[in-house]
């Protein structure tokens, strides 16, 4: 029986490993392969060496990228577009749920439902018409002391943040959440003198903290890895976020290193802070599914 | 909760003194102002979603029935159906419709089933558990713009596939140009498509998995149940509202299938990887034609919906 027990999990190992392998080894290759000259990474894929960090290894692949791309220029962008989208889709999504779950207030549940419906709408169907939409919204300007009133949102950055602030499913997460801390926590805060906003801030958030990690990463992915919105809403180069980057190796005489470079450059930012948050990121996914 | 409140809040109000018109006249300045609160934390993201997801899938449903385009000095008119039967008399539109029902058809079985084959792999404690888990989820969190160019390297006839087949088989295997041949194109946009995303779905089935109660299996094991008859009897009928939202969700997304052939193939070779939403951004982005890109979107959206009640009402059946 015991040796039965061995033999399976050996087994469950052997078979964890070749899923590992699988899902690692695109990712492994791309690593690799930014590092070495093209010639190398082609006579590298016959062997095991296309995985392996050996041979004429160096970072000239990256300083090439930089001088093919604007790349600094892509990164702040995409950095800057990510972190706003995700600073204020916390704070407005997390507000939203904390009035629908702990508040009563008159029409909320209408008022839930009726976001929770948002979530069967696939983005796509919503780009072209929200491209048209954005196109004839006002856009005010201060230029010196006076305002000044243009119409159209294309090519900006507020195109780019605005309109993926407010989430669905991170309100649904952030609900689910609040729904499991006792809410005597606002009963005891409101003897106590304090206000909603009060409670919101200083008793419920601190306490909300893997729900938090989770819709930051929700909203920081898509945010990040956008393609599709900026391709239609963004024109000019200095306000064009990374992935479009990616466009410009398309054009002739690719260097296969290169693009192995940039696609690295853009990828390891976001592995990095993955692996920072994963814990509190898959833990709380997965309590937030067995509420729901 | 509310209930064991109730009675600490009962004795509270005669001990501040007043008849019952003070209590009541307390209690409504604060009501008066949880709702105003309420309201006003609940309106920035309530006005966000008005703004930029109703409004326009109501303008998109109108755009459909009109000949709006991006940008054009013309009024924008009332047309009808026109758009509608330039679409279905359109055979790129009905091989898009073809090659998005084969995508979901090979897809939604085989990334569900291997998503649970590897939350199963992870869900119990062991040594390493979380390297597994953070491998196993590394596919998703890397672009699929980063994840189409990648494999559109290695799936070049002098690619690493055709290099790794080869070496597995000892040489047997010769591959194809897997891109380039109308034959193998849309089963390497699935391959890598499944690649991608089975971790995301691999969550959805743990936190499923991690809501069954341990007991349950104690006592099948007291039974003397096998590993087979464990997840048979108990997983299995364990995963009932998961397994819903798992087939729902991989069903809407491989409808939606765009940034891989976008990256990769661009529709071709003749057509056997165009996708609606591809041929909606193609027409409503590149030709500025919104008005039959907003039809296309509102049938693709008709058939999310009617697939996804379809899916609910069987799922519903079975219980």
């Amino acid at each position: 029986m015991k040796n039965v027990l061995r033999l399976n999990s050996i087994g469950a190992m052997a078979v964890r490993i070749l899923f590992a392998a699988v899902a690692a080894f695109p990712i492994v290759f791309m690593l690799v392969s930014s590092l070495k000259p093209d010639q190398q990474i082609f006579g590298d894929m016959s062997s095991v060496a296309a995985f392996l960090p050996i041979g004429n290894i160096s970072l000239d692949n990256y300083t090439a990228v930089f001088d093919r791309v604007p790349a600094a220029r892509f990164l702040i962008n995409s950095v800057g577009v990510s972190a706003v989208t995700v600073v204020l889709g916390i704070f407005i999504n997390s507000l939203c749920a904390f009035a629908l779950s702990r508040m009563q207030v008159r029409g909320k549940r209408v008022v839930f439902t009726a976001i929770l419906a948002t979530l069967i709408v696939p983005f796509q169907t919503l780009a072209l018409p929200l491209v048209w939409w954005v196109n004839q919204l006002p856009y005010f300007e201060l230029n010196g002391f006076s305002l000044e009133i243009s119409k159209g949102w294309l090519d900006t950055y507020q195109v780019q943040i605005i309109p993926f602030i407010a989430n669905a499913f991170s309100i649904y997460l952030y609900h689910q959440y609040f729904e499991s801390i006792p809410k005597e926590l606002d009963e005891a805060a409101r003897i106590d003198g304090a206000g909603w906003f009060k409670i919101y801030r200083q008793v419920v958030m601190p306490l909300a903290g893997p729900a938090t990690a989770t819709v930051a990463i929700l909203t920081f992915l898509p945010a990040w890895n956008s393609y599709l919105w900026p391709l239609m809403v963004v024109q000019s180069e200095e306000l064009r976020p990374v992935m479009i980057g990616i466009q410009y190796f398309f054009q002739l005489n690719v260097s296969w290193g290169e693009v192995m470079a940039y696609a690295s450059l853009i990828t390891v930012p976001v592995v990095v802070l993955f692996i920072a948050f994963q814990r509190s990121f898959i833990n709380s996914i997965a309590s937030s599914g067995v509420k729901g | 909760m509310t209930t064991t409140q109730l009675p600490s809040r009962r004795p509270a109000a005669p001990a501040t003194g007043g008849t019952p018109t003070t209590t009541v006249r307390r209690k409504r300045p604060g009501r008066l102002r949880e709702q105003l609160s309420g309201w006003g934390m609940i309106a920035p993201a309530a006005v966000l979603l008005l703004a930029f997801v109703f409004l326009p899938a109501i303008l998109g449903f109108g755009l459909a029935f009109t000949n709006a385009r991006l940008i054009s000095p013309r009024p924008v008119e009332f047309v009808g159906m026109d758009n509608f039967a330039r679409l279905f008399t359109d055979p790129t539109f009905w091989r898009a419709l073809l090659n998005v029902s084969y995508f979901a058809v090979v897809v939604v079985p085989v990334q569900s089933a291997l998503a649970l084959a590897m939350a199963l792999l992870i869900n119990k404690k062991f040594r390493g558990v979380n390297f597994f888990r953070t491998i196993y989820f590394l596919p998703v969190v890397t672009s699929m713009v980063v994840v189409s160019l990648l494999w559109l390297f290695m799936y070049r006839k002098d690619g690493l596939i055709n290099e790794l087949l080869s070496t597995f088989s000892f040489g047997l295997i010769q591959g194809a140009d897997w891109l380039n041949d109308p034959a193998t194109a849309m089963p390497a946009i699935i391959a890598l498509s499944i690649w991608q995303a089975a971790g995301f779905h691999m969550i959805i089935w743990l936190a499923g998995l991690q809501s069954i109660s341990g007991e349950l299996y104690e006592a099948a094991q007291l039974d003397g149940a096998s590993r087979w008859h464990q997840f048979r009897y108990v997983t299995w009928p364990g995963l009932k509202h998961t397994r819903s939202l798992v087939l729902v969700t991989i069903t809407i997304q491989a409808l939606g299938l765009f940034d891989q052939v976008s990256v990769m193939t661009q529709g071709g070779p003749l057509d056997s990887t165009t996708t609606i939403i591809y041929e909606a951004v193609r027409s409503g982005f590149k030709q500025q034609e919104t008005s039959y890109a907003s039809a296309i979107s509102l049938v693709f959206f008709v058939l999310v919906l009617l697939i996804s009640a379809v899916q609910r009402y069987l799922t519903r059946e079975k219980d």
